[in-house]
């Protein structure tokens, strides 16, 4: 695996692959996004007690479980950036957090949504959404610390270094919250074998998830290759593709 | 090495004793900002009672991390720093005893002075006894994870509000298990389930930070 991925240390050959990946993940993502939403929003049956208003389920779920998975992503890219010192890694981290910073905020703003109609409140103090409010906490850390350098290499290293004390910490975090607090139901779809939620809505929220994890993918990959532009702008291959791009444009 | 290690404590003791005004400051925040409160909230005592361990921790987490943020600025600026970390000492070692020497002048004074304020917001001894356990296995806590986050930000201008953002979410766990316990206390419930898992905290973070926070002081110094 070393050897397959070593080639990507270099910002050229991530670029590179960043382009061939882009198209496919971006097409796919829309595709099933598109189904999956207009699937749950318009077609899945309405929920016995909530009504229409579950439906929000289709955006908030998705959100919600990204928002982890995105961190969990920044924070490898922190740790292959530390450990093996890949200036690459450490711009994937600068490129990653926004991306999970506003899914964190997207689950927040639809679980108040949802929790205004159902709990009868916008907000409660409950393990999950404390958590999940924590969780965009470190985000923004992270991002605030990654802006505060004007060097960008030892900025992108300090915010790795950040992620990684708030991955030891996310575990700890959630633990106590829940033994603080809570009334948010559990799990519905990660129970193995029989999920609480009926097949018809089911699948259109497993089609969500991948359609919205495709979409993170497709932003941060979009996201990491302006970074190596913006971050290697003295390099020559920089300067040949943006005067490709430029030309293509023109 | 002990003999170093030894002379560096010395170093932190008496440059922090010649700083008579800074040592202070943060003592002084934390009374402040503790008498704030029944002026705000009102002064009947079962509510202050109610609130004190949570506002007597919120107090502590936020004076720490004033007294935090000069941990290690001056040694940055004037390069001792750079000297130490090429030095046979390990970089480890020296942010430990810089924390130490942090923790007997800046929190020490803190957890002197809390009697006083126990009474100030009516706490019964139970519940003093309790916030003064977490405060002797949380504060240092504090200090080894602060010190991680200041490392972070040392050089960088207006540190302050940012060294904030990035330290109160993780001391969020220590401020929960902590006023559970005290409230424990109050119900004359047994708290050493919360005790331990302070002293957990604290045991991983003693092995864990001083690693980070070397690592962290390389890295601002580029």
């Amino acid at each position: 695996m070393w050897k397959w991925l070593h080639p990507y240390a270099k910002s050229e050959k991530a670029f590179e692959l960043c382009a061939r990946l882009l198209p496919w993940l971006s097409i796919s993502a829309i595709v099933i996004l598109a189904t999956g939403t207009l699937w749950g929003l318009m077609f899945a049956p309405a929920d016995y007690q909530q009504g229409d208003s579950f439906r929000i389920i289709y955006i908030h779920v998705p959100s919600a479980i990204l928002s982890m998975g995105v961190y969990s992503a920044m924070a490898v890219a922190a740790l292959v950036g530390l450990v093996w010192q890949l200036r690459t890694a450490t711009m994937a981290v600068a490129a990653i957090a926004p991306v999970g910073a506003v899914l964190t905020f997207i689950a927040l703003f639809t679980g108040a949504a949802w929790g205004k109609p159902m709990w009868g409140t916008w907000w409660v103090w409950d393990a999950r959404l404390t958590s999940e409010l924590i969780l965009l906490f470190l985000y923004l850390g992270v991002m605030a610390l990654y802006q505060s350098f004007d060097d960008k290499q030892q900025g992108g290293k300090a915010a790795g270094v950040m992620a990684l004390v708030g991955v030891v910490n996310l575990p700890i975090i959630h633990f106590s919250v829940e033994w603080w607090n809570t009334l948010h139901q559990g799990a519905t779809i990660t129970k193995f074998g029989k999920p609480s939620i009926a097949p018809e809505m089911l699948w259109p929220l497993l089609l969500c998830i991948l359609g919205l994890a495709l979409a993170s993918a497709a932003l941060s990959v979009y996201r990491f290759q302006s970074e190596l532009m913006r971050r290697e702008i003295h390099r020559p291959w920089v300067q040949a593709q943006a005067r490709k791009e430029h030309s293509d444009a023109v | 090495m002990k003999a170093a290690l030894g002379a560096l404590l010395g170093r932190e003791l008496a440059l922090a004793f010649r700083q008579k005004g800074e040592l202070l400051q943060p003592l002084v925040f934390f009374i402040l900002v503790i008498s704030l409160f029944p002026l705000g909230v009102g002064p009947g005592p079962q509510t202050l009672q109610k609130i004190g361990p949570g506002v007597i921790w919120v107090a502590v987490l936020l004076a720490s991390l004033l007294g935090m943020e000069r941990l290690f600025r001056d040694d940055f600026n004037d390069g001792w720093l750079e000297q130490m970390s090429l030095s046979a000492v390990p970089l480890t070692l020296v942010v430990l005893i810089k924390v130490m020497a942090h923790w007997l002048t800046c929190v020490l004074p803190l957890l002197l002075i809390s009697p006083l304020l126990a009474l100030f917001l009516h706490l019964t001894a139970d519940m003093y006894k309790a916030l003064l356990m977490t405060l002797i296995l949380g504060t240092p806590l504090l200090s080894l994870v602060g010190a991680t986050g200041v490392a972070l930000t040392t050089g960088l201008q207006r540190g302050g509000v940012l060294l904030s953002l990035l330290l109160l979410p993780l001391f969020i766990p220590l401020l929960i298990f902590a006023t559970s316990a005290v409230d424990a206390a109050a119900l004359q419930l047994s708290y050493n389930g919360q005790l331990a898992i302070i002293a957990a905290l604290l045991l991983l973070a003693l092995a864990l930070t001083p690693f980070a926070t070397a690592y962290a002081l390389r890295v601002v110094q580029g």
